[in-house]
């Protein structure tokens, strides 16, 4: 059945785990496989993390918005800051590329290796919004329908 | 989630429990550090066995550690990855410039050997 969840919270590093956790739930009333789910986790813990340590400078009087909508076979994720927003959505698409010291600049290559589809809005001044879509491998979800 | 320490001679051995993310990565930070620089610490074993999730945040502050270390001609070891968490550290290239082992046991006994 489709479902839609909307949750707005905080850009405190704390909400991170908060974020993934609602996500990997709703993600589990679905046909996804446990790797699935640890996929997607990582990418909405990369999304989360992205807002309050580049749109927000690590300030966490921002705000976030996580929007998720399942449907048969597939997961839509997206996640909103009001931020700063991203000069080159480009390079911050680099692998090993970050503004910031110590960061892996993995966070964008995790959300694309991880999902199906990745989109980035970004506008200077305004904010950001990532969208992530994983689909159901039917292959998978026919294998475990015929084992139950 | 929590981080234990411990010394094996000059090995700093750290167990981390919980979600290596941004949070527990802050944290690893401000307890690892102060070691590393007080106690001239060479080798660092990484117990990974009690972390279930890891992102690119949790990676970032291990890479840190390789950095910081490698100037004094120190090492990390990791011990006791498991599954998921061990597939984040593979995809990201880190077996290629630290150890992996099984157990804690093995790094330490390679630590002493090396």
């Amino acid at each position: 059945m489709d479902n839609k969840i909307k949750l707005e919270f905080s850009s405190l590093p704390d909400n991170v785990a908060l974020a993934r956790l609602v996500i990997a739930a709703l993600a589990a009333q679905m046909e996804f496989t446990l790797s699935d789910v640890e996929e997607l986790k990582v990418a909405v813990s990369e999304a989360v993390s992205n807002c309050i340590i580049h749109g927000y400078d690590n300030r966490p009087d921002g705000l976030i918005v996580l929007e998720a909508w399942k449907s048969l076979d597939r997961i839509k994720v997206s996640v909103t800051d009001q931020g700063k927003g991203i000069e080159d959505i480009g390079k911050a698409m680099e692998p090993a590329f970050s503004t910031k010291p110590e960061r892996m600049g993995l966070g964008f290559v995790f959300m694309q290796s991880f999902m199906d589809d990745l989109e980035v809005d970004s506008k200077l001044g305004q904010g950001t919004m990532v969208t992530l879509t994983k689909k159901i491998d039917s292959s998978q979800a026919q294998l475990r329908t015929s084992h139950n | 989630m929590g981080l234990e320490k411990k010394y094996d001679r000059d090995t700093l051995v750290i167990k981390v429990t919980g979600e290596l993310d941004l949070v527990v990565a802050d944290e690893f930070r401000r307890v690892v550090d102060p070691e590393l620089e007080r106690r001239q610490v060479k080798n660092l074993v990484i117990n990974l066995n009690g972390v279930s999730f890891i992102d690119s945040s949790g990676l970032g502050v291990i890479l840190g550690r390789y950095k910081k270390l490698l100037q004094t001609g120190g090492k990390i070891w990791i011990a006791e990855p498991r599954p998921p968490v061990r597939k984040i550290l593979e995809l990201s290239g880190f077996p290629r410039i630290m150890p992996f082992f099984d157990s804690e046991k093995q790094a330490l006994e390679a630590v002493r050997e090396a």
